[in-house]
């Protein structure tokens, strides 16, 4: 795609909200105060699996400063989750508790203390069962069973086969099989869950919540409150990181709106750290089994694979992760045929949900890890091998997903000569080894999480009267990622203003609908409603212009905040510039010179129109396949990445130090390079934690082992290297401007390329994550290569 | 339960209020003075969001007592801008696009005034070591680093 010259794309504009970040002003939902507003707290369950006798609040309501207690008694048993075929959560328990930390209470107080004392008052009797915490007592015989919904603990089955897996392997000349699991891991996000709900007496809810989609915890919260959707507001302050696990309603934002309704006060609740780790919601533990089989030139013929997930208690997300971690295999590499099996299994844990490359991380992790393998086997360069089978632009995969742009190729010549690879590969001294993988990602999911022929995001755009700002109004979900500041920049380029003149008010579910931050969408498809509403501000000022100028509105256009006409004709706009600093006399910053500003314009059309107000959406056409599942890993676009990392491996301690990474990001065109940059970084640094030494554990009897982030570790500063970030622009025909995702397709590659460089530091394959000193010592030693 | 008097530099300017005995230095300011710049992470000391400077060191403000700063001088996110004049570490995390979800910010940047005050030229290591107590789930780290390398740039530039 032949590049356009943008004023205000493809820059590395600071982000619209860096200075109150900067200054400490930013507000999160923990930062607000209401007046008059109490705190809430919420009993959890001690137990993995009991049956609740009974329930006795009695003794916490006589608490001096209590203000309210609800139990299921006073909340009602309306089933909820994240998919409408798989509610199977209600918002506290009344019969059953399925892992330690399941909710069975709420108690709004005047401060934080008496509503923690009133929890111990709480008396619950409980009958313990038996629990179940591996996948393989989930479903052997006789196992105690979680939901009298889902027999034998399933809590959802994939069976996909595309092509002829069987008839193919008859054809290859070799057959590998390869098995990886990882571990159960958190969001690790800094900014625990916070909400404040405020209830009033005309029946209005508003909830400040810590969310990435305020629109279904809308719909959620009316679903289970009963109060219309109209009548329930969710806005969304800063949000201090999300990565997935803040992708659905939670205990939390319920509780505090109940508490609010049966108090006619404001309620805040926030979560602990611990409670962060207990509501989890964040990436399951996958056992993949892959059998790949191929042509000794090369040429990948088919992969059979099987997936089982740990999912916890309740489905969450799981539903979408089981798909995810079959179709995700579909691209970047041609594979005619693949099977998938898929199995998500109950157990007496916290609820398992999406977390940053939804359900295909570990998948990745694995598939490449064996391509390497052929690679090996066949004498390939491992880079050689993947460019040989790589889609391009234009391609269609087995499952349906259409590769509408793919610079894959480009990703990986990109790493490959700036990681200097040919130098390298095979020829790091002992100990050190040099490993490479690619990856891919949706830019955003085709369809929303309930059936609906909704738009995925609209969006409304009004120009101040004076027409000197723009003023964005949308739901999207700045969570982070810098939402806010790519709708502006898209509003400023596509209206041709400067970016200073945007302001942005987002997430607010009274300003637009937008399904939110998740499945990497809001680039492609909230960028998409954004642009649409600013070319329909554009043609309502414009036509304005033309009729009072006597113009053809086709030869006219704004540029940096000015008219510019085509062709020769100039515009006499004198009487207009007299009119608009008459009508400003006194202020500042006047238009002046030759040219009409928008601002003029825009005064203009305000005085002959009214308030400028234009709207704009976006709902992806119909895409993808037919068959059952197929909404799952379908969508308008498709990012790509390919990564080389080199490690040190410590013979004598098992220690992986990683050296050096370098990156290269298919992002379809950056709207803002720093911004790119700054997912593609943040992505690695959580592959890179998830492959070296997070991991979510549990004792015996289903208790939280990690329940901080001093027992659970991220990667800190002194574990990052400086990562060689390249950025790839294929121009994405269904994106905005030719956009599209790069925040989560960028941690694909990360472990798979650390596993591989290990291996080729030491000649050692492990398969299981992650690669703590102990696992890699213990690897090394059962193949005598120990120091 | 008995309040104690605590008469302490905040910012620059004399506060005094009474505070419960077993009251965090990070609730207090949250709760009490209402500078919610001082961000609570974890409230045991594992991720630095609440990092301010107490005498000009960066300490968890969550496992400090209110009342241990009696007598001392402590400096939030909120002092660092001189009126609208931003502090240059601001200025270059601005710029350099150190912020994302800007939760850890506020505590980064005072681990990096920290170090900058006593290490004005600070090799790489240095400045990973000063911020390795301050967790960011978002940028992997390199623009914070980059920013704080910038950022004594400048003030070198000046001086």
């Amino acid at each position: 795609m032949p590049k356009k010259q943008f004023d205000v794309l493809n820059t590395r504009a600071p982000r619209v909200d860096a200075a109150i970040k900067a200054t400490g002003q930013a507000q999160y939902a923990d930062d607000l105060n209401r007046t008059g507003q109490l705190y809430g707290a919420i009993l959890q369950s001690p137990l993995a699996h009991a049956k609740i006798i009974s329930i006795d609040t009695s003794r916490a309501e006589r608490l001096p400063g209590v203000k309210a207690v609800i139990t299921a008694k006073d909340v009602g048993l309306t089933p909820y989750g994240v998919s409408p075929a798989r509610y199977d959560e209600t918002l506290f328990a009344s019969e059953r508790v399925r892992y330690i930390g399941d909710e069975i209470a709420a108690v709004a107080a005047t401060d934080l203390a008496t509503a923690r004392q009133a929890l111990e008052l709480i008396k619950v009797e409980y009958e313990e069962l038996p629990v179940v915490l591996t996948m393989d007592d989930a479903v052997a015989d006789n196992a105690p069973q979680l939901h009298d919904d889902y027999p034998g603990n399933i809590s959802a089955e994939v069976h996909q086969e595309f092509g002829d897996v069987a008839a193919a392997f008859k054809e290859c000349d070799f057959i590998h099989t390869h098995s990886l699991t990882n571990k159960r891991q958190d969001g690790g996000f800094i900014e625990p869950h916070a909400c404040v709900a405020e209830y009033d007496h005309d029946g209005r809810l508003t909830l400040y919540t810590s969310t990435q989609v305020a629109h279904y915890v809308q719909r959620t919260v009316a679903m289970v409150t009963g109060i219309p959707i109209g009548r329930v507001r969710i806005v969304r302050p800063c949000v201090g990181g999300g990565f997935g696990p803040k992708c659905e309603a939670t205990p939390l934002e319920m509780s505090a709106s109940f508490l609010a309704i049966k108090t006619g006060c404001p309620v805040k609740l926030t979560y602990s750290r611990e409670q962060v780790f207990l509501h989890s919601r964040a990436r399951h533990q996958f056992f993949h089994e892959m059998t790949t089989g191929f042509k000794k030139d090369g040429t990948i013929m088919a992969l059979d694979h099987t997936c089982r997930l740990d999912g916890g208690a309740y489905s969450s997300f799981g539903i979408a992760t089981v798909y995810y971690a079959g179709s995700l295999l579909g691209a970047p590499y041609r594979l005619p045929n693949m099977k998938y099996d898929g199995t998500r299994i109950y157990t007496n844990k916290p609820a398992c949900g999406a977390q940053r490359g939804h359900g295909g991380v570990a998948a990745r992790a694995c598939f490449e890890q064996q391509l390497d393998i052929i690679a090996e086997e066949l004498k390939i360069d491992p880079i050689k091998l993947r460019m040989m089978n790589m889609m391009e632009t234009g391609d269609t995969t087995c499952n349906a997903l259409d590769m509408s742009s793919l610079g894959m190729k480009e990703c990986v010549e990109a790493v490959k000569k700036s990681s200097k690879w040919q130098k390298k590969k095979g020829k790091l001294p002992d100990g050190k080894g040099i490993g490479m993988a690619c990856g891919f990602f949706v830019s955003g999911a085709g369809y929303p999480i309930y059936r609906s022929d909704t738009f995925h995001s609209t969006a409304e755009i009004k120009v101040a009267e004076d027409g000197g700002t723009v003023i964005l109004r949308s739901g999207i979900a700045e969570i982070g990622q810098g939402a806010d500041t790519m709708v502006a920049m898209i509003t400023a380029e596509t209206l041709g203003i400067p970016l200073s003149d945007v302001r942005v008010d987002s997430g607010d579910t009274d300003y637009s609908v937008d399904l939110g931050a998740y499945s990497s969408r809001q680039t492609l498809m909230s960028g998409h409603a954004t642009k649409d509403a600013a070319e329909n501000v554009k043609a309502q000022i414009l036509e304005v212009v033309a009729d009072k100028l006597n113009m053809d509105v086709k030869n006219l256009d704004f540029k940096n905040g000015f008219v510019k006409v085509k062709g020769r004709k100039k515009l006499d706009f004198a009487k207009f510039r007299d009119y608009y600093r008459k009508e400003h006399r006194g202020w500042p910053n006047l238009p002046e010179g030759d040219e009409l500003s928008f601002t003029e314009a825009a005064r203009m059309a305000y005085l002959e129109k009214g308030t400028i107000v234009g709207t704009g959406k976006y709902k992806p056409p119909i895409l993808g396949g037919k068959f059952k599942g197929a909404a799952v890993g379908t969508s308008p676009a498709y990012g790509g990445s390919a990564q080389v990392v080199e490690v040190t491996v410590d013979r004598a301690t098992g220690k992986i130090t990683v050296d050096d990474m370098t990156d290269a990001h298919d992002c379809g065109l950056a709207i803002n390079k720093t911004m790119v940059e700054g997912q593609m970084q943040g992505s690695l640094s959580m592959g890179l934690g998830e492959a070296l030494f997070e991991e979510v554990k549990f004792d015996e009897k289903g208790a939280l082992m990690t329940p901080s982030l001093g027992e659970y570790r991220i990667a800190t500063a002194l574990d990052m290297p400086n990562i060689d970030t390249l950025i790839i622009e294929s121009g994405e025909p269904n994106g905005p401007f030719g956009a599209k995702e790069v925040g989560e397709g960028a941690i694909m590659p990360t472990i798979p390329a650390i596993l591989n460089a290990v291996y080729d530091a030491t000649g050692v394959r492990i398969t299981e994550l992650p690669l703590t000193p102990e696992r890699v010592l213990l690897a090394l030693k059962e193949a005598g290569k120990n120091a | 339960m008995k309040k104690c008097h605590i008469t302490f530099q905040l910012n620059g300017s004399l506060r005094e209020i009474l505070v419960d005995p077993n009251q965090t230095l990070v609730r207090m300011l949250r709760e009490d003075l209402g500078l919610t710049g001082t961000k609570n992470g974890c409230g045991e000391g594992d991720c630095g969001s609440c990092t301010v400077l107490l005498d000009d060191e960066p300490i968890n403000s969550c496992l400090v007592l209110a009342a241990q700063v009696d007598g001392h001088k402590v400096t939030t996110i909120e002092g660092l801008a001189d009126g609208d004049k931003l502090h240059p570490l601001q200025t270059s995390f601005i710029e350099n696009g150190a912020i994302q979800c800007g939760f850890c910010t506020p505590g980064m940047i005072l681990s990096a005034k920290a170090l900058l005050e006593q290490q004005p030229n600070p090799s790489e290591l240095d400045i990973r070591t000063a911020i390795s107590g301050n967790l960011c789930r978002c940028t992997g780290y390199q623009k914070i680093v980059e920013s704080i390398k910038a950022a004594a740039n400048n003030c070198q530039g000046e001086s």
